[in-house]
């Protein structure tokens, strides 16, 4: 199965290592006796939108969380701006999926976000007033401002991962990566996500998003990277999101009739 | 009650059970949190092989040998419960079952092969104190507490026990963010430079010294009781960690004082002659006040239900 996927895939351009957000070389990742992830490069392109797509169960959640260093891959080079990962820590932030933690823990929304800034804290450092504010303004660009003193389990699915995101905005970083920020969302939420997700690429930023909707990803994204446990298609969503490279990432799973339509809606 | 009769008599035995409680309590809140609250049962049980091997190698019964035994022994069933549960990915609570087990069999197994016919080791005598018993026999009165000559005969489980409660208030104090934070979010941890299995590692080994400690102090019953009762009814009278803390702080030494006080008193008011245990009260104390909150708590309803689905 594995061996009628090209090994190399559709590469369209190759960045300078140095240049990139993230580049990860020969990234393989394995719970147990099969890998989840195998043989995996990616680079990431400075300043763009990535929406990271395969099939269930195809290594996408783990491919950022080996790049991220949440869990140990068996082997492969992760470069973040050029550099190792833990000199770049504050460079990155991370927005994990929503159901990964409880939300009954005694906090409150302005107690998560502040979370982001714990790096800037450091063990001891008191929390000040500029700080608070900035957690606010952060809270107020995700439309969540009013709900800085819930318990964090009295929001919806959707409110919850606005609060994540406001966390993530919280670290002020370079390099962003969700982890299926739009799953079981409401509509409003996604629409908000992605606007404030536009102005961070807006603001030079790299947004890299582990994403499930086919029929939002040349919406949203500018580049795409195509993974089935190995890389299937890398590059931008014009060249890398054909019905050819959907066919060898999904195989059987997509129905001719999904892409037809995608053909379709890529012209 | 006079100074000179609640000094020498009550004022010792208060202590250590509170610091006792208060120690256990301050790392149960983040054992409850990270569903690891059992891990005081795990020690309680882990310790019989470290204090075996401890009076073999000694050939005596003395207090210091055997503590440290009985923490090595709780240090290594931690780490392998810690290893267990990373390495096979499975329930903290099958990791502990599987280590506490095995390690109490493992010490019924040695007690029985050594040569204890000449010497009476008690594990109940020797390590799990009784509170009631640590009195302070050089005391006349309050003006004591100032008097170098009498200080120098309190009993040895206060200073160990409150030197334990410094040590874990400081762990607490010191790692609180990081804590928190692994806690909530153990995979958001880890991006922004925590090492998460380092600090979890840290935790159930600071928790396996106040049981230890506490152990030695007022036995195994108020340690499995303070992990578990004071942060869980903390927890169901707030939706902050901050103040969650400090209710199970103000529950444990409520346990501790209206505990020791009914135990000394209760059974008189009713009309009994005897005294009942200490710590058996100061365990149900807090059994009390966790089923009070269960039943009247202002956040006892899970109100994350939907997301779990």
């Amino acid at each position: 199965m594995l061996g009628l996927i090209s090994n190399e895939g559709v590469t369209v351009q190759e960045h300078n290592l140095d240049d990139s957000p993230l580049a990860v070389r020969g990234l393989t990742v394995s719970y147990g006796q099969k890998p989840a992830v195998f043989s995996v490069d990616m680079t990431v392109t400075p300043g763009a939108m990535t929406a990271i797509i395969g099939p269930n169960g195809a290594g996408k959640s783990t491919l950022l969380k080996a790049a991220l260093g949440i869990v140990t891959p068996l082997s492969g080079q992760v470069t973040v701006f050029g550099q190792p990962l833990n000199s770049q820590r504050a460079r990155v932030a991370y927005v994990p999926q929503r159901a990964s933690v409880d939300w009954d823990f005694p906090t409150r929304v302005i107690d998560v976000v502040l979370m982001g800034l714990s790096r800037e804290l450091g063990l001891l450092g008191r929390l000040r007033a500029r700080h608070k504010a900035r957690a606010m303004d952060c809270l107020n660009r995700v439309g969540m401002r009013d709900f800085a003193d819930r318990q964090i389990g009295q929001l919806s699915g959707g409110q919850q991962q606005r609060v994540f995101l406001a966390r993530a905005l919280a670290q002020d970083a370079d390099l962003y990566l969700l982890d299926e920020p739009f799953a079981g969302v409401d509509a409003a939420t996604e629409k908000a996500i992605i606007a404030v997700l536009k102005s961070l690429k807006e603001a030079g930023k790299t947004v890299v998003v582990v994403h499930h909707d086919l029929a939002t990803v040349t919406d949203y994204f500018d580049h795409v990277f195509l993974i089935n446990t190995r890389k299937v298609a890398e590059g931008p969503v014009a060249e890398a999101f054909t019905a050819e490279t959907l066919q060898s990432a999904y195989g059987g799973r997509l129905a001719t009739a999904q892409i037809d339509q995608i053909s379709r809606a890529l012209g | 009650m006079s100074g000179e009769e609640f000094v020498p008599l009550s004022l010792t035995p208060l202590l250590i059970g509170t610091c006792a409680a208060i120690a256990c309590a301050l790392p149960g809140n983040f054992l409850v949190l990270r569903k690891q609250a059992l891990i005081g049962d795990a020690i309680s049980h882990v310790v019989l092989p470290g204090i075996v091997v401890a009076f073999l190698l000694t050939g005596a019964i003395s207090t210091w040998p055997m503590m440290l035994g009985a923490a090595g022994a709780a240090v290594l069933a931690v780490v392998l419960i810690e290893a267990i549960r990373r390495l096979g990915q499975i329930e903290p609570g099958a990791a502990m079952g599987v280590v506490f087990t095995t390690m109490f069999a493992a010490g019924v197994l040695l007690l029985e092969q050594t040569d204890t016919s000449t010497v009476h080791l008690d594990v109940e005598h020797a390590l799990y104190g009784n509170l009631e018993s640590l009195i302070w026999l050089d005391a006349t009165g309050w003006s004591s507490l100032l008097d170098a000559q009498a200080l120098a005969g309190l009993p040895p489980e206060l200073p160990r026990i409150a030197l334990t409660l410094v040590g874990v208030t400081l762990f607490t104090w010191l790692f609180w963010r990081p804590l928190k934070i692994s806690t909530f979010d153990e995979g958001f941890a880890r991006t922004i430079g925590i090492r998460t299995g380092f600090l979890g590692m840290a935790l159930v080994i600071t928790a396996a010294i106040a049981a230890v400690a506490a152990f030695d102090a007022v036995g195994s019953i108020i340690v499995i009781a303070m992990f578990i009762c004071p942060p869980a009814a903390a927890r169901m009278l707030t939706n902050r960690l901050e103040a969650q803390i400090g209710w199970s702080v103000v529950i444990a030494i409520t346990s501790a004082v209206t505990g020791y006080v009914l135990a000394g008193y209760g059974p008189l008011w009713l009309g009994a002659a005897d005294a009942v245990s200490a710590a058996g009260m100061i365990a149900t104390m807090s059994g009390l006040i966790l089923a009070l909150a269960a039943m009247f708590g202002p956040c006892r309803t899970r109100v994350g239900v939907q997301t779990s689905a």
